[in-house]
């Protein structure tokens, strides 16, 4: 292994942790302002479709990432009304969701598209395609530095730089900014913001429809700057990881992103590893990679390994007082 | 808020909530130029029409019932089981780990301990969660979702690497002997033709009749809903809960690796991936459209049925429905009986104020 190899390995570490660190962060917001959030992985697979089909229609990428989040906001709102206004089970609305999710995508996918669910092959503008950082092209031939800057940190689309740009900003916004704190609070004890005089149907619609930009944004970066269309199921779990990966990071922006590169990481190399012979155990089966994530979050659940404790008005829906 | 009258908390409102659904769920087809009504004619052809339609309604019913007693019961206690999946795919592994080791043997005699060997798996997987909830705190809800994956990773592993008898090229285990396996009821009744309803249905209708029997009529049952109803109180009468979270959730892994029995055992003769394809899922939305009463989990396990035939059909008659519309049912189903279902509760209250027959 060499450091070639390294540089492709992180490379794909870093395109495999993008959906993760967008969905993970959307996840932060809803649950920090007292929302469990199961349904991320329908938002993914639901703004995935929706930014395939529409930039399938319209050619244009831009107006994919707008109906990604759209129906991001679509769902978000459903989810809305069932845990907020009609004080329903929040776990039971975003297992709801991600069904819906993968019913309506394929359905509707074969309707409009005729291709088993799958949207047309996307090209050009209709997708987000790698920018070239300065001088990337001219530092290429440097070794190590140039190497690592032109694999590595160059050649990523949009919406990877703005994933990494999104966690300072979360952390920003949760801990310096008024809002931030409301958003805290809203989440820990609602009767004291209530008593504020501040409205908690309110905040954690906002809380929703921040959820929804970044899950949006999320999922279309899986159909149409990832991949060049959408296939059937093709959030394939991540909404889970990152709600695994939200709760290993304790519900902090800086930790989120870190396990969701961890995650990545293991994803990359369950890629890399297919039928290579290690010295002494062999061949590693690539399912138990696949493993891991679950399997960590789950030990963490428990408390082996330090303890994970949700915001304390976490999926308790809020009821003034008559 | 005034209490409804009994009929319409325990008929009506369910009913609505189910009507509700089905009525988003036509707007959608219409809305991609199809007719609904002509689409649920089919469904009802494809479902009870003709002999082998009639046995695969059937056949579906039977993972449904077990998929949402696994869930019910689990609700009853409080907790939401969101793992019928991943614990019916590992009951499978029971179910032919003893099949195998019995290959030839007559079904009379290793149809009991497919039973019990396929349970114990089940619940053993079921159990792991009920214990992480009982003495760690961990939420049962996430849990359970994150072993639905590990178990089908393990899974996958097992099938594809252990055992899968070498020169086979799909991934698949051996096979069970004919003489072995669970027999189809065709083999009684003509009728069913080339169905693969099995003998595992009278199972399903007699666990129906256990859940009822047990949550119900027995103390442990009444421990059971003490502990769903309100933990504080069940434990101040001396109820030890994380005892009991555990005992249910090991109950509802059971219960859930019958699917298993269904299919590893009556239909496919050995084990293949990803057999259970969605079946625990169904479990959840038939375990809150049925309100998790064994009536009600029976009577929608065969509306789902019904849909999952019906939708079979429908694929072939109806090209421009896809059998996800299917899913999209199950999904509205859940939403406006699970999450949405008290919307209609005060627009009812409103309606039904005057207190005929109802409590306050």
């Amino acid at each position: 292994m060499n450091l070639v190899d390294i540089t492709l390995i992180l490379d794909s570490t870093v395109r495999l942790a993008i959906p993760l660190i967008l969905a993970c962060l959307a996840g932060l917001f809803s649950e920090r302002a007292g929302i469990v959030d199961i349904g991320l992985e329908g938002k993914l697979l639901a703004s995935a479709f929706a930014a395939a089909a529409m930039s399938a229609v319209t050619g244009s990428a831009w107006a994919g990432l707008c109906a990604g989040i759209g129906a991001a906001f679509l769902f978000s709102a459903i989810h809305g009304l069932a845990s907020i206004n009609l004080k329903g089970n929040q776990t039971i609305s975003g297992v709801a969701l991600n069904f819906l999710a993968a019913g309506l995508t394929t359905f509707l996918g074969q309707s409009w598209f005729k291709r088993g669910g799958y949207t047309p092959q996307l090209s050009g503008d209709q997708r987000f395609s790698p920018i070239t950082l300065p001088f990337a092209n001219e530092l290429k031939e440097v070794p190590v530095i140039g190497q690592i800057y032109w694999e590595l940190i160059s050649g990523h689309n949009i919406i990877t730089y703005f994933a990494f740009l999104a966690v300072p900003i979360t952390a920003w916004v949760l801990f310096r900014t008024r809002f931030g704190l409301r958003l805290r609070a809203v989440g820990e004890n609602p009767k004291a913001i209530d008593t504020a005089g501040i409205s908690v149907t309110a905040l954690r619609y906002q809380a929703l429809i921040i959820t929804a930009v970044l899950v949006g944004i999320g999922g279309t970066y899986l159909s149409i700057a990832q991949s060049a269309g959408f296939n059937n199921n093709m959030s394939a779990g991540r909404g889970y990881i990152a709600l695994a990966a939200l709760i290993f990071a304790k519900w902090r922006p800086g930790p989120a992103l870190l396990v969701c590169l961890m995650f990545g990481f293991l994803d990359a190399v369950q890629l890399r590893i297919q039928g290579v012979q290690f010295p002494i155990v062999g061949e590693v089966p690539v399912q138990f990679i696949q493993m891991l994530p679950y399997i960590l979050t789950v030990i963490l659940l428990a408390g082996f390994i330090g303890r994970a404790i949700a915001p304390k008005a976490s999926g308790i829906p809020y009821t003034k007082e008559r | 808020m005034r209490a409804l009258p009994r009929w319409v908390d325990i008929l009506l409102l369910p009913v609505l909530n189910v009507v509700l659904a089905f009525l988003v769920g036509g707007l959608i087809v219409l809305a991609v130029g199809q007719n609904p009504l002509q689409a649920v004619g089919i469904m009802l052809y494809g479902a009870f029409g003709y002999g082998s339609g009639f046995g695969y309604t059937l056949y579906y019913t039977t993972d449904f019932i077990f998929a949402g007693l696994a869930v019910s019961l689990a609700y009853h206690a409080g907790l939401f089981n969101i793992g019928p999946e991943g614990q019916a795919y590992i009951g499978g592994l029971g179910v032919i780990l003893i099949g195998l080791a019995l290959n030839g043997v007559s079904w009379m005699f290793v149809f009991p301990l497919m039973i019990i060997c396929g349970a114990a798996f089940g619940a053993a997987w079921a159990f792991v969660p009920g214990y992480l909830q009982a003495k760690r705190g961990s939420h049962i809800v996430i849990t359970t979702i994150l072993f639905n994956f590990i178990a089908a990773s393990l899974m996958s592993f097992l099938i594809t690497r252990v055992l899968k008898p070498a020169g086979v090229n799909s991934d698949e285990s051996a096979p069970l002997d004919a003489l072995t396996r669970v027999p189809q009821l065709r083999s009684f009744i003509e009728l069913f033709k080339n169905s693969p309803v099995n003998i595992t249905f009278f199972l399903a209708i007699a666990a129906l009749g256990f859940v009822y029997w047990l949550i119900w009529h027995t103390k442990f049952g009444y421990r059971v809903r003490a502990l769903g109803h309100n933990p504080t109180a069940a434990n101040y009468a001396g109820i030890s809960n994380q005892k009991m979270i555990m005992i249910v959730m090991a109950m509802a892994g059971a219960l859930a690796a019958m699917v298993a029995v269904n299919n590893v055992g009556g239909v496919q003769g050995r084990l293949i991936l990803n057999f259970v394809n969605g079946a625990g899922f169904v479990g959840i939305a038939v375990a809150f459209m049925g309100r998790a009463h064994p009536v009600g989990v029976g009577l929608s396990a065969l509306l789902f049925g019904v849909l999952y035939q019906g939708g079979q059909e429908l694929a072939f008659q109806m090209p421009g429905i896809t059998r996800e519309m299917i899913v999209t049912l199950q999904a509205l189903v859940i939403l406006f009986t699970g999450a949405m279902g008290d919307m209609l509760r005060a627009p009812l209250a409103r309606l039904f104020s005057a207190p005929a027959g109802g409590k306050q």
